[in-house]
């Protein structure tokens, strides 16, 4: 045990969740503050195994977590925004999208890929909140449409997996016209009779749930998760007093019928693995 | 008539009409040409300020206390024929979004649209135009409506947004709007979407997917308020005049960027300088329009709506690197 609480001590000096130690990596949940080690974590599906504590992850780790063996083909990987409105606000929207890639190492909120989900074909929209809060702009629409028309072409089953704050400001209308577009589209997949799973994420809010987010054959989200149209912040300043608790979660969405269930990250394989065999058989 | 901060020279040359013709009354004297000189004068100032507009003094117009909203034009354009339906049949009947058949020029057609209120109790009544998710489902209700019996849709636009509340959320204000995305695109008789206000982000969109998407000359249509993306971006409400230029939010910065059909003209200085005018246009408009959609095929007419929806947005495409 001795070894145990002088890694903790070191780290709870620290206030980032991963620190390197001459032990290795550790990984110390946000909400309940114990740690385990990030390899354990990893297996874990990025979950705390002491409050089930959901951290947010990115499009790499969701394919990790969902594809067979992490193998799986990108589509569309070489499109990028564009700046149609030459918009700049404090900064540049270009210098924004130049810094952003830099540091998160993606061309946008959004990753699409084909690939096995327990031997059985799948396309995957993933969205990256890192990517300017995940934000749907003209790449996150077209990634989407492309994807839909990639599923019908070969009657795949897709699955979107949501997670922004809403629309990408500077790039204004064409913003919103992507929810148009997202949902235009997936009446093309509806009519082809293949099914659409949308998984809502940590936080899935504004222009995504108002459109594609929302309109799943089946609408599952991860435990705990924020699900809204309005932010909780602006629905505080609307109301003029303190939300209930457990506003706008997964378990509050579920409540008033708009939510098919709710999935542990680790039980989040096998369930679409499941889904996808009761829709193909 | 209210004029706008803007056009305060027009306000001032005004009161020196009112002044010329006090001094006239109390003198005797003819002033009938200084009066004339000076409505000249408001005349070229106008027409000057009009030719001028920045976006913020079009979002002005847009929402202007003396505009038209939609039950001035159901009204004007439908007359007596008009018969009002309520309640999304679920939850209740949601104020800020009226909707139901009338006649134009014999043709019965299914109008709905967001509706604003011109006193402080009517603005209440009507939510100031902001609905709440049983609003766009009593809208998709009439549409479903209009599909099955064969009668085209046209929708008056004009908010400052979905109802952001508490019961919105409970009652999954995303969810309607979403589904209102979807059906619209697929509905199978003719949809026109025309702006006549404030085309504020998905509560506009919710009842603006269209064959004809179409702005009134003095409107606006984005993803958010200049305010709202003054206050976020800017993290002050002080740019609101500078947001709603890099919003590009205007019905001319629209069909530039092919996210609309048309521009309809407004009446020299705005549609409450000439209400009566701007009903006629918009009735002469609408019927110019299901007289060429009406008679298409519906595969043929979803399939074009589905696929000008899906041409909107700009990216950019490297080549793969091999
Ligand atoms: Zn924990």
């Amino acid at each position: 045990m001795s070894w145990f609480k002088r890694i903790k001590t070191g780290i709870t000096t620290s206030t980032v969740e991963k620190k390197e130690t001459p032990e290795g990596l550790w990984f110390k949940c946000p909400s309940c503050k114990n740690i385990m080690t990030t390899t354990e974590h990893e297996l874990q599906s990025y979950v705390c195994v002491t409050c089930n504590y959901h951290s947010r992850i990115g499009s790499e780790e969701y394919f990790k977590v969902l594809f067979d063996d992490n193998d799986f083909e990108e589509l569309n990987p070489e499109l990028e925004s564009a700046d149609p409105l030459k918009f700049t606000d404090t900064k540049a929207y270009t210098d924004r999208l130049v810094a952003t890639m830099e540091k998160t190492q993606l061309k946008d909120a959004i990753r699409t890929a084909i690939g096995n989900i327990d031997e059985q074909n799948c396309v995957i929209a993933c969205m990256d909140f890192s990517f300017i809060g995940g934000s749907m702009g003209s790449v996150v629409g077209e990634k989407i449409a492309r994807s839909i028309d990639y599923c019908v072409a070969n009657k795949t089953p897709l699955l979107i997996i949501s997670k922004s704050g809403g629309a990408r400001m500077m790039e204004a209308a064409y913003s919103l016209m992507q929810m148009a577009k997202t949902s235009a589209k997936l009446t093309q997949l509806a009519a082809a009779g293949i099914p659409y799973i949308s998984l809502m994420t940590d936080p899935t809010t504004g222009g995504v749930t108002a459109s594609f987010s929302m309109l799943g054959d089946l609408n599952i989200a991860e435990p705990e998760a924020l699900i809204g149209f309005a932010g909780p912040r602006v629905v505080k300043e609307t109301i003029g007093k303190d939300l209930p608790k457990g506003f706008q979660t997964a378990e509050f969405v579920l409540e008033h019928g708009f939510l098919d269930l709710i999935v542990d990250r680790r039980q989040l394989k096998p369930t679409i693995s499941k889904l996808l065999k009761l829709f193909a058989n | 008539m209210i004029l706008l901060d803007f056009e305060k020279p027009i306000a001032e040359l005004q009161e020196q009409i009112e002044k010329a013709k006090q001094i006239g009354e109390k003198t005797k004297v003819d002033i009938s040409g200084t009066v004339t000189e000076l409505e000249k004068r408001i005349e070229t100032v106008r027409t000057d300020l009009f030719a001028n507009l920045t976006p913020w003094q079009k979002v002005q117009i847009s929402r202007h206390p003396e505009r038209p909203y939609t039950l001035n034009y159901i009204n004007a354009i439908c007359g007596d024929s008009f018969v009002e339906f309520h309640g999304d049949r679920t939850v209740k009947d949601d104020k800020a979004i009226v909707g139901g058949f009338g006649s134009i020029d014999g043709q019965t057609v299914m109008i709905i649209g967001h509706q604003k209120g011109h006193n402080t109790k009517t603005r209440q009544l009507r939510n100031f135009g902001m609905a709440n998710p049983e609003g766009y489902r009593k809208a998709l209700r009439l549409m479903k409506l209009a599909e099955k019996f064969n009668k085209p849709v046209v929708t008056l636009i004009d908010t400052p947004g979905a109802f952001p509340g508490l019961e919105a959320e409970e009652r999954g204000q995303a969810e309607a709007i979403a589904r209102n995305l979807f059906e619209m695109a697929k509905l199978r008789v003719p949809i026109i979407c025309i702006i006549i206000g404030e085309g504020a982000s998905g509560g506009a969109l919710g009842i603006g997917i269209g064959d004809k998407v179409l702005m009134l000359e003095y409107t606006w249509y984005s993803v958010i308020s200049p305010e709202s993306c003054s206050s976020i971006l800017w993290r002050s409400w002080d740019f609101k005049e500078k947001a709603a230029e890099c919003l590009h939010l205007t019905a001319d910065d629209m069909l530039h960027q092919k996210l609309i059909d048309g521009i309809i003209k407004e009446p020299f200085g705005g549609a409450h300088n000439d209400p009566d005018m701007m009903f006629k246009t918009v009735k002469e408009v609408i019927i110019k329009h299901l007289a060429k959609l009406t008679p298409m095929d519906a595969d043929k007419r979803i399939e074009k709506r589905i696929n000008k929806f899906c041409d909107m947005g700009v990216v950019k495409e490297l080549e793969p690197k091999s």
